[in-house]
Formats: C-alpha cells, structure tokens, sequence
C-alpha cells in the first residue's frame, strides 16, 4: 500500500490552502507591504500630498541621536524584561514543582496576573511605586531614598521593567512548571542515588530537559517585550522623564498616532521588522543549536 | 423568542452597516458629531446637542464620544481617508494647523455658514477666541465650541497659614517667589508651586502676555516657514526661574500635561497653574478656601501684560464625496445654534469654559455669575483685556503636539539637572525645528 498522498489534481492542494493563505496575506502581508511603502513617502496626515522621498525617513531617523537612545532604552528594557520574567517564573517553577501541601493553590494564583490587561497593571504599579500616592514609593521617600520616577530616568526604567516583568512570570511560570513536570523522575531519582546534591542535579539534568522550554520562552518573551509593553508604558511613564522608557514600538505609535507623521512611522515598523527578523534567525541558528529536544 | 424573531433580528442587524450615514430619520437629516470630552463635560456636550435636537424638526445630530482629543483627531482623519467621515469632528487647539492645511478636506466655516445664508459677525465672539481659529484675512475657519485659557489657582487657607494676605494676591512672578519662599519656611503647605500643562502655561501663555513670539512669522500665522524664537530672552529667564525655584523646593513638577494639577484639589499645593475649565474639579473636591485669579507676568518686563492665548477645541466641518447641501446646512445650523446668546451662556455657566460670545458674557455679567462666583471670569478678563498681537492671537504651528512634548521633554531633562537653561532651550528648539520642517515639507503643494 502506498503511503504517500498522491494529488492527480495539480488545483486541489492550491485550493485547500487558499483559506490560509488569504488569510495571511490580508491580515500579514499586505499591511506590512504598506507599512514598506509608506517608509519610502513623506504625507501629510490627510493623505492629500504625496512625494516619494526614497531613503530619506530612513536616514532623518538615524541621524537622530535621540532614536539612539529609543534603540539602547530597548535593547536594556528587551534584557532587563526577559532575564527578571524568566528567572523568576523558573525559580518559582522549580518551588511550585515540590511536594508541597496546597501547591494547587499557588499554582492557580501564580497564573492569575496573566490575566491583568497591560493598562490595569500599570495603574497597579502606579499605585505602588507612584512618590506620592504610591505605597512602596512612599515608604521609600520615607526613608531617606530620592524617589520620584516622574523625573529620575533610571527609576522610571526600573519601574517599567518591573511592572512589564510581573506581568509576563505567570505565562513563563506555566510553561517552566509544565516543562519540569515532564522531565521523567527516574532520571532524577537516578542522579540522586548516584549522590548527586539537588543543585548539581538542577544544574546538570533539570536546565538541560528544559532547555526546548526555555528556548521557546526566548523567543516569546523577546517578542513580549519588544511589542506588547506599549500600554504599561503608555500608562506609567509615557516614555518619559525626557526619552527614558521610550521603546521602539512606543515611539512609532507616538510619531504615527500622536505626531501624524506616518511616513517616518512606517519607517520605524520596518525597522523593527527588520530587528525582529534578525533576531530570530540569530535564536534559531545559533542558540538552538544548544537545545536538547 | 422564537426562531422567526431571532430571524428578523439577525437580518435587521445585517442590514445595518449598509444603511448610509446620513438617512432622513422621521424625516429628519442625520449629523455625525464626533467630540472627545469625557465625564462631566462630556454629558454637557450630549446634553447641548439634545437641546439642538429638541429645538427644531429638520435636523437631528448625533453626538459620539470618541475617546481623548488625540484619538478623535486620528480617529476623524482615517474617517477622512476612508471616505466616511463624520460631519462635525471637535479637534483640541494644537491640531488647529494640521486641520488648516488639509484644504479639500475641511469645509471653512465662514463658507459653510454663507451657504446656509446664516451671517455670524466674527465680531460678536471673544477676541482671543476668534483668532485662534481665524485666517489671515479674519474668516472664522472652523467654529469656536469650547475654549478656556490658563489661571492661577491659589489656596487661600495655605495664604492665611504662610500670614500671606488672602486679598492682595501675587501678581507677578516676583512675588509668587516671595510668597512661595514664605510657605515653604512656614510649611504651609506640602509644595508651594505646581503646574498642569507645562508647555501651555510656562512657555504659550508667557509669550503671549509679554508679546513675544513663541515663533516666528507671527507664530506660524503668515506661513509654514516659521521658525522656533526659544532663543528670546523671555524664555530664559523664565526657564531660569522654574529651575531655580525647582532646585529650591518651591516649585514642584507634577508630571506632563495635566497630571501636575492633583496636588492643587488635594490640599497639596498652594499655587497651582491649569486651565479655568479645571474649575468644576476643585468646586468638587478642594476642601479649602481657593481663588482663581489671572496669571502672573514678569514685573521687569512689562507692566501691561497682553492677552492670554486660549486651549479648549472648536468644531471643524469634514467634507464628504456624498455628502449633501442639506446635511451642512444642518451643521451649519447647529453652529448658529451653539453661538445664540442663550445657549453660549448656558454652556459657559455649566462647563467652566469661557463664553464664545462678548454677549453672553455681557448677560452673565448682567445677571451677577460673577458676583455669584468670584474668579469665574479671571479666564475671560485675561483674554480680553488687550486687543491681540500677532504674537498673542494663538498659534498655528505644525506638528504642535509634539512641538508640545519637546518642550515637555527638554523641561524634565532641566529638571533632573541634566542640562543648564542654554542647552535645554537650544535643544527645544532645534528639535521644534525639524517637525516644523518636516510638517512645511509634507504640506506643500
């Protein structure tokens, strides 16, 4: 018996997948073909004038030091997010996996700020951190600490971090728990009668078994930090004190949304296109190479 | 409900997107009016328009709240760009000069209002309200809806505390020094100064009172080659001030646009600087003795301050392919409507906002609302009490919100002690520059 599907009719795969595909190219495709065309024109908001300006948005952008900065903010926002979400959803993982009485319970209220909208978490930390109406801000300026993130750069990054951060341990501590809960315990008992300390054996079995787990979560969370942080920003700091906390995704809603100024909007979408597509070729040639499946 | 009705209700709902915008309802022709004012001056404008609708059968508008000011303004030019716009779009001050420059897309209002036949004297409204949304030959381009201008909010319990007078209060920046320095050392108050909009008060208002211009080319007025003049004297002495009564304590900085006002309802500031409309919000929460009284001005360079210049937004009519000669006369009409004396002073009295019309502050005069309601006209006075130079009648800058926001930004950099006044100004205004360029680039034809 053959095994391989045989299509007589060279239309029919075609036409399965013309569903998918119409999909992706109406809701991906075309908008990041406008998104290319609209970089290399300059517009006024209504869209009445149009010039081609080939290059030009693009250079305009990196002639500015300020865009610079909006590229480093992302680059230590990016890190910073990513490294806290992580270790701290693995570290909880690692303790929720245990034999504990009640586990069930922290499990499910480990989950529970994944489902906190990125507005509301902000409102939160505004709430906590806030100087003056903030519990843990005015704890701080209580004891002797200068702290006013309205107006100190480094704490308005640490806040927003902080904030972006909390929000994305839930969806990794899922992931990690799930992950560790499929390395075989013969494995570890093994390690174990082989006298292997619980940190050796972390270090040298665990990490390794979870290593499609942390990969996959690289690249979420990469992703997490570079596009979905806009509405913690929006609401904490609004990419202030100066240029602080703006990212790249924020300042290109601000320079699209707010300034009206699409041509050189389009030409930050495409520059972070273009950096999202370079780092997950880096991810998946480099990186992945290290994974154990 | 059976399945018939759930049928007919299925149906009805996909019937609805094709029904065109602007169907004779009962007869009547439908107007879209997209406006960005929530809470409680959002149900006063809902509650204007119903009293629009309930005075005449021809035509009914339809109010929407559409989000903040930014968002009603994207949300109307996509509406544009899509070809279905609403017919009304309530578009915040600082977008004024992307709303002129977008010519076959407006319908001016001086045209739109000679169409219908209806004559409006540009006379009859407030000075300062009037330019600002006026062309170079005087023609009202859209229509003046809800404006207000920048006050000095002062708490009067924190004054008696500090054994500052209560009647006689600062007038100008030296003695809000004085005064501020007197608070802190009694600490009659948490922090002597804040502010609300930076940019506004600090630095649009400051160069309208001392007739300097914010920029060239009468602010934008005669042409979109303007430059930024940051560079004027005004300017750092005023940056000067702010960052040495920062470094001193006496002025504390709130946050950008209006964040900066909490301090002020909340017994927190003695001094504070925000719109007039703010006023519904400290009649509301302030649990202290407060006045409002007019901005100060710097005693060493004028002892006749101008006018203030106004915020708020006004209303701009969208032109459409399919859009008929009876639908702008609805507009039309509700325009004549909101400026009838009646109407102006109702609005004025419920909103907080200044009146569009010399009239209807005339009548509330009359009537005592001032008497009634000490402080309420600090706002109106200011912005009339000198006929305006093209240095004080408004701005008509390109890119203004984010014009707004440079300068926002500079300030903070200032703030955290990063840059002296020299730099920061110098980079306001070379960055200010490039929008005004680019938007001058963008909007030649």
């Amino acid at each position: 018996m053959q095994r391989k599907a045989i299509f007589n009719n060279k239309l029919l795969p075609y036409l399965l997948l013309a569903p998918q595909l119409a999909i992706t190219f109406a809701f991906f495709f075309w908008p990041a073909g406008e998104a290319v065309w609209y970089s290399f024109i300059r517009q006024d908001a209504f869209g009445i004038s149009t010039q081609f300006v080939w290059f030009e948005n693009f250079t305009d952008l990196f002639a500015d030091p300020l865009y610079h900065q909006v590229i480093l903010n992302t680059v230590i926002f990016s890190v910073a997010v990513t490294v806290l979400a992580m270790g701290f959803a693995l570290g909880l993982a690692v303790l929720a996996d245990r034999h504990i009485r009640g586990k069930d319970g922290y499990r499910t209220l480990l989950i529970w700020p994944y489902a906190v909208a990125p507005a509301v978490a902000a409102i939160l930390y505004i709430f906590l951190f806030h100087p003056d109406i903030g519990l843990i801000g005015r704890a701080l300026k209580a004891a002797g600490v200068a702290w006013n993130y309205t107006l100190n750069g480094n704490q308005a990054m640490l806040v927003v971090v902080l904030a972006a951060a909390w929000k994305q341990v839930s969806y990794n501590f899922l992931f990690f728990l799930a992950g560790l809960q499929s390395i075989p315990r013969s494995v570890l008992e093994a390690a174990a009668i082989d006298g292997a300390s619980p940190l050796h054996r972390f270090r040298t079995v665990i990490f390794p078994l979870l290593s499609p787990t942390t990969f996959f979560l690289l690249v979420i969370n990469i992703t997490y930090a570079f596009f979905d942080t806009f509405g913690i920003i929006d609401a904490l700091t609004k990419g202030g004190p100066g240029n602080a906390t703006q990212t790249l995704i924020y300042r290109a809603y601000i320079d699209g949304r707010v300034n009206l100024d699409i041509g050189s909007s389009s030409a930050q979408s495409v520059v972070l296109m273009i950096a999202v597509m370079a780092l997950t070729l880096v991810q998946f040639r480099f990186i992945e190479r290290k994974v154990h499946y | 409900m059976n399945r018939r009705d759930i049928l007919l209700g299925t149906s009805g709902l996909l019937a609805a997107p094709f029904i065109a915008p602007s169907v004779r309802a009962q007869g009547r022709t439908e107007i879209q009016f997209w406006y960005g004012l929530g809470g409680a001056l959002g149900e006063r404008v809902a509650e204007q328009v119903t009293r629009f609708n309930e005075s005449q059968s021809r035509f009914r508008v339809n109010a929407t709240f559409r989000g903040s000011y930014v968002e009603v303004m994207t949300g109307a030019i996509a509406a544009w760009r899509a070809g279905t716009p609403p017919h009304i779009a309530q578009v915040f001050e600082v977008g004024t000069a992307t709303m002129m420059a977008a010519g076959p897309a407006i319908r001016p209002t001086h045209e739109l209002l000679g169409e219908a036949g209806i004559t409006l004297d540009p006379k009859r409204y407030l000075a300062g309200v009037r330019g600002y949304y006026s062309d170079t030959q005087g023609r009202m381009v859209s229509m003046p809806h809800n404006s207000s201008s920048a006050v000095m909010w002062v708490n009067l319990d924190a004054f008696e505390k500090a054994g500052l007078s209560t009647t006689d209060l600062p007038k100008t920046w030296a003695e809000i020094r004085a005064a501020a320095q007197k608070i802190k050392a009694t600490n009659a108050a948490e922090m002597p100064i804040s502010t609300a909009w930076p940019t506004w008060v600090m630095f649009e208002q400051m160069s309208s009172l001392h007739d300097v211009g914010l920029a060239t080319k009468a602010n934008g007025f005669e042409g979109l080659d303007a430059e930024m003049n940051l560079g004027a004297p005004i300017f750092t002495k005023q940056t000067n001030m702010l960052l040495e009564m920062q470094r001193e304590g006496l002025f504390v900085y709130g946050g950008r646009d209006g964040d900066g006002f909490a301090s002020f309802p909340a017994g927190k500031a003695a001094m504070s600087f925000n719109s007039s409309a703010g006023r519904a919000q400290v009649q509301r929460e302030a649990k202290f003795r407060w006045a409002s009284v007019v901005l100060p001005y710097h005693g060493d360079v004028t002892q006749s301050p101008r006018n203030g210049v106004i915020g708020g937004a006004s209303l701009w009519t969208l032109t459409a392919r399919n859009r008929t000669a009876e639908e702008y006369r609805g507009v039309a009409e509700f325009y004549r409507f909101i400026s009838e004396v009646e109407q102006d002073k109702w609005w004025h009295h419920v909103t907080g906002y200044v009146p569009l019309t010399l009239a209807a502050y005339e009548a509330s005069r009359a009537e005592g609302f001032y008497a009634q309601n000490p402080g309420a006209d600090a706002a109106i006075i200011q912005l009339s009490r000198a006929e305006p130079t093209p240095n004080s009648q408004g701005f008509r800058l390109g890119g203004f919100v984010e014009i707004r926001n440079i300068i926002q930004e500079e300030l903070e950099r200032g703030f955290q002690g990063q840059q002296n006044t020299e730099t920061l100004l110098g980079n306001a205004n070379r960055r200010a520059n490039v929008v005004l360029r680019n938007f001058e680039r963008a909007n030649r034809r």
